[in-house]
């Protein structure tokens, strides 16, 4: 692929009279270039996301074959949907608060600071991203029942424990995302604040913020989505009390089998999340600028937690980030880690040896083992088709049209990107099942189908790490490349792809851990015969037996190592020592 | 402009020249980038064997119905929930005497499984399915995504099971959600055990009984049903009621109920009344133990059958019968309680020793006649919803 969208004439006549015929032929190849990469993941998602999720809305609003929208005003009449509908609201933006506010000072001392253990420290907090909501939710609940080591605080089946689980959910991504911007932020503006005169602070506030906003905005984009669309959680930890509207969809659904309810309150999450995203657009718009950026990672400092026997500058972050990381995040895994080593035998590997059968009593198809390759081979797939996705969209997201309708359009295909996120699981299963039926596309038993559905997860995490880092590129760069003579080709090469490929080993890191953990569709889609390794946690916790739920929290630790191991290897892709250039 | 300066650098520039805070970073960078990424790239793939699409060598990847449509012989399309397991080697016998190779789909709960069938009518999901119980039975018989179909092989202690009013589901296997109690802290705690629903009402029972959501756990919607049973559809929601006066915790689901409430078994919770199967207690007997720490309360069990059917509209009808045929089979009804955890319905199968000892069924379980369930099941999850959760 090759091309290069933006308009890169000289608005001054002369050149334009000089070189016009040229620039002419040029730009509509270009556009037909920049038409096809758009294409390409816009007919994707059409086909496995659009068309499902329409297909089986549109069931719910006919009746008799007559269209029928009388559900509307019966459900919207219902004091029930407006008190889902809040809670929806507040648990996102209480759950996106907290991940935000937590997540800076972690992705400043765990991407601007150096300390021993700090490449280990990345690869655990994304840990908890991927884990199974039921296993999270056992660990959570664990901790919080009365009988348990947090218990004294009173958080069992509380509004505010639910927060916490979409924050300890969530807070990776507000570091990563975050932090990969800030690593290649150069320092030096802040750096002349100071000089200036400025306070750490209001230089940090003045300066740093500022410039970071692009990044912040992306991550909490992604996380009032996840966070406003969570299912598993809300579930273990609230139940119907704090009911979600993806839950009520998903209760009417696979209960109930009331379609015209589930469509009604698909439409209303649609609104939801598309009111959202517009509002995080307009704030991301209006912050979106050109950086100064360094292709490599500045070479971190270490911290400095006390100077001149005073607290220093770092202290208060990093004792934030320490209480975070300690209670969030290490607390629940070691809770997982202790209990997988609790046999009924005594203490031991025991449920770690038995990964290698098939559980207590039978209760697989294949071992642990043969499910954690399954996992990874589906990854590997889910992964190339995000990542070849998603790089795609935020090249074309990337480009600044002159034309007002390219702008539009772009706008437009931002947003719909999004959209997957914010769009309950179920019913895009349910849609695959009613729309993917017929050949060409009968697909539903089709193995293909699971990897693509993680895929399409995937993709906007993909665009959102991808696109703050290509947009704070300076667009004059390009500009002048092509003044200079260098082909659309070589333009991208020359200057979008050492942004891209530093950004792409995260989002390669993302869309692997995606794949890893997900659930919903893989639970929905994967053949008895070839689960993954969610699915057999999923299997295994629902037995009884201490045999089998050790075994479940033995693979539950599997899979966050894998998890931990792909994360840590996406850093060195991401060229941990490139300051050593 | 500016930076035009820079950007002529970069441009002319040599390989290997230093250019500090230039986006546009040497070509030794992407080169030592492209090399990691190629290795790492290398043992991701030599860690994860390779792609799924990749290989595509498994066999029965493909969908399958095309093959089915010949006689005898083809592919027998399975839908199943997703606690189906019988043993390889009985299904392996069965491929190898009848000619049919078979396809399993599990696509969620016993629940999801019956919506599923419902809204694929038009083009069936395969040619039989299994899982569908009696909470469910009656709705998909309403909708008639089962075609008739009585079986030479149904045994004689099933037909109490069959769906009265119909042929189209074939009882395979019984089992009896029941409240759970750890003998060992009542041991402890000085207090008797209690035996019926109302003992659970009386107050040195207070805040001990955890149970699942009806609208969210299937443990849950039977417990209902037995309660409906028990106290009959004008008197349920009222013990309800005593129940929620009485400090009765409700969760999601069974794995968090029993795993993280329930002081008997992994979890060690503080609660020693749960809601589980009457087959529990025989998983909590440790090695070498011929005493079960936990025991069921078989006067407070709802009776969950399950059910198989040919699916309407299949592609292999017969390859279907066979296959419910073959589920009635001393083998695989021998095979079950081991695999699912669930009764035969064939009485005359000898049970695992551990069954008889600790998994007893009850002698006089609750039950609510099936076309009442499909009238009321939804209002009923609405009016506890209502009462308990509020």
């Amino acid at each position: 692929m090759d091309g290069d969208g933006h308009r890169v004439s000289s608005p001054r006549p002369g050149s334009g009279r000089v070189r016009g015929g040229r620039w002419r032929g040029v730009g509509a190849a270009r556009g037909l270039v920049w038409g096809l990469a758009a294409a390409v993941p816009l007919i994707f998602l059409g086909v496995f996301f659009g068309y499902p999720v329409a297909s089986l809305i549109a069931r719910g609003f006919v009746t008799d074959g007559m269209l029928d929208l009388g559900g509307f005003a019966e459900v919207f009449s219902r004091p029930r949907t407006w008190r889902i509908i809040r809670l929806t609201l507040t648990q996102a933006v209480l759950g996106t608060a907290g991940a935000v506010l937590l997540g800076i000072p972690g992705a400043y001392v765990l991407y601007r600071r150096d300390f021993p253990g700090r490449a280990v420290l990345r690869a655990v907090v994304t840990v908890p991203f991927v884990l199974p909501t039921v296993v999270v939710g056992v660990a959570f609940r664990t901790l919080l029942a009365d009988s348990g080591p947090l218990g004294f605080l009173g958080l069992d089946g509380t509004f505010a424990a639910i927060v916490l689980a979409l924050v300890f959910f969530n807070y990776a991504v507000v570091v990563r995302t975050v932090g990969g911007l800030w690593e290649r932020l150069d320092p030096r503006t802040e750096q002349a604040a100071r000089a200036l005169g400025a306070s750490p602070a209001r230089a940090f506030l003045g300066v740093t913020l500022p410039a970071l906003m692009p990044a912040i905005a992306s991550a909490a984009s992604v996380v009032f989505l996840f966070c406003a669309t969570a299912f598993g959680v809300v579930l273990v930890l609230g139940g119907v009390q704090f009911g979600t509207i993806e839950t009520e969809i998903w209760i009417q659904t696979t209960q109930f089998l009331d379609l015209r309810t589930a469509a009604v309150l698909s439409v209303a999450q649609l609104v939801v999340v598309a009111g959202s995203l517009a509002l995080f657009s307009r704030a991301r718009h209006r912050r979106e600028r050109a950086l100064r950026l360094q292709s490599t990672s500045t070479r971190p400092t270490p911290l400095r937690l006390w100077q001149h026997h005073r607290p220093g500058p770092d202290l208060l972050p990093t004792a934030a980030t320490a209480v975070v990381v300690g209670l969030l995040v290490l607390l629940p895994i070691a809770t997982l880690v202790v209990r997988s080593l609790r046999t009924p035998s005594g203490w031991g590997l025991g449920n770690y040896v038995a990964l290698g059968t098939t559980g207590g009593d039978n209760a697989l198809t294949v071992t642990v083992w043969e499910a954690a390759a399954n996992s990874l081979r589906i990854a590997v797939d889910a992964t190339v088709l995000a990542v070849v996705m998603g790089v795609l969209v935020a090249l074309v997201l990337s480009r600044r049209p002159r034309h007002l309708a390219a702008r539009r359009a772009i706008g437009w295909m931002d947003g719909l990107v999004m959209l997957p996120l914010g769009v309950s699981a179920v019913t895009v299963g349910f849609g695959f099942l009613i729309s993917l039926d017929t050949p060409p596309l009968d697909l539903r038993s089709s193995p293909v189908l699971i990897p693509i559905a993680q895929a399409i997860v995937a993709m906007p995490l993909v665009v959102r790490v991808v696109l703050p880092v290509l947009r704070a590129i300076d667009p004059r760069l390009r500009e002048v490349a092509a003044v200079l003579g260098a082909s659309p080709g070589r333009v991208l090469t020359a200057v979008d792809l050492p942004f891209l490929i530093r950004s792409a080993g995260l989002a390669i890191g993302f869309a692997f851990a995606v794949s890893l953990g997900e659930f919903g569709a893989t639970a929905f889609l994967a053949r008895p015969d070839r689960p993954t390794l969610p699915v057999v946690i999923f299997r295994l916790i629902g037995r009884p037996g201490a045999e089998n739920y050790g075994m479940a929290l033995a693979a539950s630790v599997l899979l966050a190592l894998l998890t931990a191991g792909v994360m840590g290897l996406a850093e060195r892709l991401r060229g941990e020592h490139a300051g050593e250039l | 402009m500016p930076t035009i300066h820079s950007a002529e650098r970069w441009l002319l520039r040599r390989p290997g020249s230093p250019m500090p805070h230039n986006p546009a970073l040497g070509r030794r960078g992407v080169a030592r980038f492209a090399g990691r990424a190629g290795l790492a790239g290398v043992a991701a793939l030599a860690l994860a064997g390779c792609s799924v699409i990749g290989t595509g060598s498994d066999s029965g990847t493909g969908t399958g119905s095309e093959d089915s449509d010949g006689e005898g012989g083809g592919v027998v399309q399975v839908v199943t929930h997703d606690s189906f397991h019988v043993s390889e080697e009985l299904i392996a016998d069965f491929e190898a005497e009848s000619g049919y190779t078979v396809e399993l789909s599990a696509p969620g709960d016993g629940g999801a499984l019956v919506n599923q069938l419902i809204l694929t009518a038009d083009s069936p999901l395969g040619d039989v399915a299994y899982g569908v119980d009696n909470s469910f039975a009656s709705r998909a018989l309403e909708e008639g995504v089962f075609e008739s179909y009585t079986s030479p092989a149904l045994p004689a202690s099933a037909e109490e099971y069959l769906v009265e009013g119909s042929d189209a589901l074939t009882p395979i296997d019984i089992g009896d959600v029941c409240l759970n109690v750890d003998h060992e802290w009542f041991a402890e705690a000085g207090i008797d055990e209690p035996e019926t629903f109302e003992d659970l009402l009386e107050e040195q029972y207070e805040d001990l009984l955890v149970v699942t959501n009806p609208a969210t756990s299937s443990p849950g919607l039977a417990f209902l049903l037995a309660t409906v049973g028990a106290f009959g559809e004008d008197g349920w929601l009222e013990y309800w009621e005593g129940l929620a006066d009485n400090g009765l915790k409700v969760v999601d689901g069974w794995s968090d109920a029993y795993s993280v409430d329930f002081s008997g078994s992994a979890g060690e919770g503080d609660r020693p009344i749960v809601l589980s199967y009457s087959t529990s207690p025989a998983f909590e007997v440790a090695e070498g133990e011929t005493e079960a720490p936990t025991g069921a309360l078989l006067s407070t069990c709802f009776r969950q059958i399950e059910y198989a059917g040919v699916i309407a509209g299949a592609a292999n009808p017969e390859g279907g019968q066979a296959f419910i045929d073959f589920l009635l089979s001393d083998e695989v009804q021998a095979d079950i309680p081991e695999q699912m955890y669930v009764y035969p319905v064939n009485d005359q199968v000898e049970l695992p020793e551990s069954w008889t000892q600790f998994a007893p069924l009850a002698e006089d379980p609750h039950s609510v006649d099936p076309a009442e369930i499909d009238a009321h099941r939804d209002e009923w999850i609405q009016e506890w919803t209502a009462t308990v959760i509020g």
